[in-house]
């Protein structure tokens, strides 16, 4: 199970049997269709990566009109990183509640679609990706009303006394991991529901042959067959939350930003290009790491 | 299992799995009520009244349907550079051998592991360098959108690409059809489910992209960038009504191929 292919949608069973490498053919072919592709993303993709890491060991004493000195200035790291560490450790806590969350959320719809849903399983994948078909900031705007302070479910609350008559769930750390958590839960539904789907049913039933019961059966068994699809949601869900400031920009307030927003800021209002560079650098390296280190521990295949 | 345990794990799961599945519609809910919300306040996000003329007027909001105009034009666009470019690249990776295999699958898996912010950024710092920053527009969101959607074409029409029955293309060999006519006739009608399949999601992260777009998009305004300008100065109900309308339509275009599909087995 590749991590990428997992978070697919529509395109049905994926068998992924590689055609055998005798019978891939040694010709220039290969390279002709690879170019055009290949050539996009290093002009679009690596070129630039390296273009910010170039960037944010510019000298910040200079400005977008006067234009930047490239001074190797890697004071700039220290800089950002004490100046906005309330921003960095905010992104990962959140990207990490999120996670958590869409995972507890995730798994019980995953296992129903895999296992119980019989021929309703088309149409209840149907409904996991449908809620997506609208605009993420729409959607994002409708989880507004709904928080709102004197909307139906901040009322409920208060009148159950989980929430202080004057208690409010917009502008707070919740609402922005509840709007996390929901935009990025097909990210998890998907990739668990592919790898859940693959089990073999008759180990399920060896093993209550074995006097399994349901629960060991689950932890011994199902839980750990799952792996692929829960490793692939888990990062599919945790890079893109990590990296998300529009949940914190209309769910939360600047006490709520995370480092995106701190990006966004930096780079197209104060123009102070080398730290917003350095921010963007520090976020994908700590992304970069976490994967690594996760991809490693939990054992998967490769990633593409 | 005993005869309880069997029970709940028959109908809590499920009970659970429906619960989920009303949480993931709540908010399409809000969406098409507040396509009919009558707001008191500019600034208001609470259904005040109910009225039908955000529905009898949705181009009222100056801007609003030029922007879905725009973006709808980046997105087809964007879909068919994406999906040109990255089936070609599946091609190569599934049928043809060559040498720097390990590092072509790192750089198209990158830009899926990578934070759009991070991208949107380095694309701006790019293009900022090379003193481009003055005439951005729709060209750097099409060459942006591009960019992040040809990793996702590739890996899915890959997929489908690798679970192809090689049998079916040996077959036509043996009946003396050449590797033209084989892979017009066999080959291509195969993959085109996961080829349409890949153009469908890259059209809808174009249609839906906000953060690469935001650092790149000067002074063009697609449809996610006029709902966030919109949110600084007040939304208009209108919104509500492209959200509503983006749901059903696409809701429409997957219900019916799931259709044809079952009518006409692949």
């Amino acid at each position: 199970m590749s991590v990428a292919s997992a978070g697919v949608p529509a395109s049905g069973t994926v068998h992924n049997e590689p055609v055998s490498p005798r019978r891939r053919k040694r010709s220039f072919t290969g390279y002709w269709l690879l170019l055009p592709g290949m050539l996009w993303l290093v002009v679009f993709f690596l070129l630039p990566t390296l273009q910010l890491l170039a960037t944010s060991l510019y000298d910040p004493a200079g400005s977008l009109d006067s234009g930047y000195a490239m001074t190797w200035a890697v004071s700039n790291y220290p800089h950002i990183l004490s100046s906005f560490e309330a921003p960095f450790l905010r992104s990962l806590f959140y990207a990490a509640s999120a996670t958590i969350l869409a995972l507890l959320l995730a798994y019980p719809l995953a296992y129903s679609i895999a296992f119980k849903a019989g021929r309703w399983k088309n149409f209840m994948l149907v409904l996991v990706i449908a809620p997506f078909f609208t605009s993420f900031l729409v959607r994002t705007l409708a989880w507004k009303s709904i928080l709102s302070d004197n909307g139906f479910l901040v009322n409920a609350l208060q009148a159950v006394h989980v929430l202080s008559p004057d208690g409010r769930l917009l502008a707070t750390s919740v609402a922005v991991v509840t709007g996390l958590t929901y935009n990025f839960l097909p990210f998890m539904v998907l990739p668990l529901y592919a790898s859940l789907e693959k089990i073999d049913l008759r180990l399920i039933e060896a093993g209550k042959d074995l006097y399994a019961n349901g629960f060991t059966s689950f932890r011994k068994i199902t839980l750990p067959l799952s792996m692929p699809g829960l490793v692939a949601g888990t990062l599919l869900t945790f890079i893109p939350a990590a990296g998300d400031y529009i949940n914190a920009e209309l769910l939360g307030t600047p006490r709520q930003y995370m480092i995106g927003n701190v990006i966004d800021n930096l780079f197209l209002v104060q123009l102070d290009y080398p730290s917003a560079a350095a921010c963007s650098v520090v976020l994908m390296a700590a992304i970069v790491v976490m994967v690594l280190v996760y991809v490693r521990r939990a054992g998967t295949e490769e990633l593409v | 299992m005993t005869r309880a345990g069997r029970w709940v794990s028959d109908h809590v799961v499920m009970a659970l799995a429906i619960v989920v599945l009303l949480y993931m519609f709540l908010p399409i809910f809000f969406v098409v009520l507040m396509s009919f919300n009558d707001p008191a306040s500019r600034l208001s996000y609470e259904f005040d009244g109910f009225t039908l003329n955000n529905w009898t007027d949705p181009c009222g909001p100056s801007g609003m349907c030029h922007s879905v105009l725009v973006s709808l034009q980046i997105g087809f666009l964007a879909t068919l550079g994406a999906t040109l470019l990255g089936t070609l690249i599946a091609f190569a990776l599934v049928r043809h051998r060559f040498y720097g295999r390990a590092a072509t699958s790192l750089l198209i898996f990158l830009p899926m592991a990578t934070p759009e912010v991070v991208m949107g950024s380095s694309l701006l710092a790019l293009f900022t360098s090379a003193g481009l920053s003055g005439s951005l527009g729709f060209w750097s969101i099409l060459v942006a959108h591009i960019m992040f959607c040809l990793s996702f074409v590739v890996v899915t029409v890959k997929a489908r690409l690798a679970g192809l029955d090689s049998s079916l293309e040996q077959a036509a060999m043996d009946l003396y059809s050449n590797e033209w006519q084989t892979f017009w006739r066999i080959t291509f009608p195969l993959v085109f489910p996961g080829i349409l399949a890949a153009a469908l999601l890259s059209f809808s992260l174009s249609f839906d992209d906000f953060i690469v777009t935001n650092f790149n998009h000067g002074n063009t305004i697609t449809f996610p960038m006029f709902v966030w300008g919109a949110a600084q100065r007040g939304i208009p109900p209108q919104v509500n009504v492209v959200g509503t309308v983006m749901f059903v339509v696409a809701l429409t275009l997957v219900l019916a191929g799931g259709l044809l599909q079952r009518r006409r087995p692949a």
